[in-house]
């Protein structure tokens, strides 16, 4: 499944040769559609030659099909690619001083390149300009870190901001393109119709296409992306071993020392009923209920280093079902409470509470009121005791992902 | 398709007659955003990452500063980032990919018998003035490219394709950048 750790398969040497290959084959498509010549790309903003327009987002599109195709397929873990980060407000600015050099420079960085590679002298004039602007940058972002590192959004995708299931976005944006690359045709004509330049007819083969897009869009929206299960079923083969060779059941004893590890971020996620949660709980330990987890997953992945998970039920049944999910999902460093919350109670209770019969995922001690937290038990900094146990947190980096275009 | 706009004037007399050294018509731009397309899917499918340009740029001349002074690099927290202490710059596959964008466009320049040493500009300037916005509007991108974490490619096309929120309104951005400045810089290209 992708994207693959190239590194691994076919060395540094492979891997920048592939690397050299997809930037020809970006180069070529940006030269042989006209990207090489400055006067063709500034003729987007006079509304004449939407060429920019339509291959930009012709590109966009079809990329964007494969990409939400593949990872409804399993071919491709989403996850796991980059998407780049929102910086919202310098984003923004950032895109507005491209537009605006673009349009007096008549290119941006990409296709200047390619336009040299064809030996346009005012291709070489636009990079030395880039080469200068961005030591201008470094030389000058001492003075603006404070606004270029505002209004950060994290890996923010359009599904999160609509609230929209990803498959249905892929197929609106789909349809949403398909409708302004129509517009941008009809803009297009009527320009170029008003100054008596020569109008071709859209061609059959392009409406063909724009259908097969379409359709691609739509087989996106009902493959729909992998389940909470699916996931898990991928990674299982290497995962599973964890759960049954129990390196991940953490000891209380265990828990309670990452607790008051001040290098770790300790997120505490108990995932019984609330009646249970309401008698019982430990302190400062958050309730999701199992069917959250899944969503709650995105913005764990996105916290700050040294972010240790540890899940529990009653027993252990449930927060292993939870595990699942989250190491499905490329959670890293999550554990489970060894014996939940009953070995828990068993272990670290001063006044050893009256225990009663249940079964699996029951709470079997008997509590007189709802104590939530209020128990001195529940709270890990009133805990004296000491108690011998086997460390297994260890604290691994997320899965990796690559960078964008910034390098 | 839009070969109507193709200045062919700066061509020698003898060529008109001589349609070998005539360059040939750009490809479908839906054709070149389906190849471009395809060719940005497969570079997150193989690698993880997108497609980008400004990257190697960045590197590049970071390395050549770098070259020429390197404790200025270790004092400055951007580029330290970079080619700090014993880090090369250009140590890192963006750099190849844009090697791989000059070369491409070398191989379907020489195809398309467009590599020809030449300024292209608007009826209405001259060369030296073509060169000096060239110049002028290259500051600006190089400037905005490092202000939008990437460039049109790094951002449009491969932040757009995983819909990132903040490619998307880099886009947008972009496109109202270059059309509320048009107008007024119309003397430059038509």
């Amino acid at each position: 499944m992708g994207p693959f750790a190239l590194n691994e398969i076919v060395g540094k040497f492979g891997t920048y040769l592939i690397y050299l290959l997809i930037g020809m084959g970006f180069g070529a498509s940006l030269e042989m559609v006209g990207f090489g010549r400055s006067t063709k790309l500034t003729a987007q903003f006079y509304l004449r030659d939407m060429t920019v327009f339509k291959v930009m987002f012709s590109a966009v599109l079809v990329a964007m099909v494969l990409i939400f195709g593949a990872a409804g397929l399993g071919l491709l873990d989403y996850d796991r690619i980059w998407v780049p980060p929102t910086y919202l407000v310098p984003g923004m600015l950032g895109g507005l001083l491209l537009g605006v050099g673009f349009i007096i420079g008549g290119f941006c960085p990409g296709t200047s390149v390619a336009s040299l590679a064809t030996l346009k002298k005012d291709a070489l004039f636009f990079l030395m300009g880039i080469l200068g602007g961005i030591v201008l940058f470094g030389e000058t972002s001492g003075y603006f870190d404070h606004f270029w590192e505002s209004t950060y959004l994290g890996r923010l995708t359009l599904p999160d901001l609509l609230g929209l299931p990803t498959g249905i976005t892929v197929f609106l944006v789909t349809v949403m393109g398909v409708f302004a690359l129509w517009g941008a045709e009809q803009i297009e004509r009527a320009m170029r119709q008003k100054d008596g330049l020569e109008v071709k007819q859209i061609s059959r083969w392009v409406s063909a296409g724009a259908g097969v897009l379409l359709m691609g869009g739509l087989a996106v929206m009902l493959i729909g992306q992998p389940t909470a299960d699916q996931r898990w079923q991928r990674v299982a083969a290497e995962k599973q071993p964890m759960l049954d060779n129990r390196e991940v059941q953490i000891h209380p004893a265990e828990l309670r020392d990452v607790f008051f590890n001040s290098l770790v971020n300790l997120v505490m996620l108990d995932v019984r009923d609330e009646a249970d949660y309401n008698l019982f709980h430990i302190k400062d330990a958050e309730r999701v209920p199992l069917d959250q987890l899944e969503g709650l997953a995105k913005d764990l992945k996105a916290g700050p280093p040294g972010t240790i998970v540890v899940l529990m039920s009653n027993d252990e049944t449930r927060a292993t079902e939870g595990w699942k999910t989250l190491v499905g999902q490329g959670v890293a460093n999550t554990y489970i409470l060894e014996g939940g919350l009953n070995n828990f109670i068993a272990m670290c209770s001063e006044s050893p509470f009256a225990s009663i019969p249940g079964g699996d995922e029951t709470l079997r001690y008997e509590l007189d009121a709802a104590l939530g937290h209020n128990h001195p038990t529940s709270n890990l900094r009133e805990h004296g005791k000491e108690i011998e146990f086997t460390p297994k947190v260890k604290i691994e980096k997320q899965a990796p992902t690559g960078g964008g275009g910034c390098g | 398709m839009t070969t109507a706009t193709h200045t062919t004037k700066n061509l020698p007399a003898t060529a008109e007659s001589d349609s070998k050294s005539q360059p040939r018509p750009f490809v479908n731009p839906y054709l070149g955003g389906l190849f471009m397309g395809v060719v940005l899917f497969l570079s997150f499918f193989l690698t993880g990452n997108g497609l980008g340009a400004s990257g190697g740029l960045n590197r590049l001349i970071i390395w050549a500063i770098d070259l020429v002074a390197p404790e200025h690099v270790d004092r400055v927290s951007y580029l330290i980032h970079y080619a700090g202490g014993d880090k090369n710059a250009m140590d890192h596959w963006i750099v190849l990919m844009t090697v791989g964008i000059l070369l491409g466009g070398l191989i379907s320049g020489l195809v398309g018998r467009r590599v020809k040493a030449e300024t292209v500009r608007g009826p209405r300037i001259t060369d030296h003035q073509r060169w000096l916005f060239a110049l002028i509007g290259g500051v600006i991108a190089g400037f905005g490219a490092r202000m939008a974490r990437g460039c049109t490619s790094g951002q449009g096309l491969s932040g757009g394709a995983t819909l990132s929120v903040g490619s998307w309104a880099f886009l947008l951005c972009f496109f109202v950048g270059g059309y509320a400045l048009a107008y007024f810089v119309r003397k430059l290209w038509t």
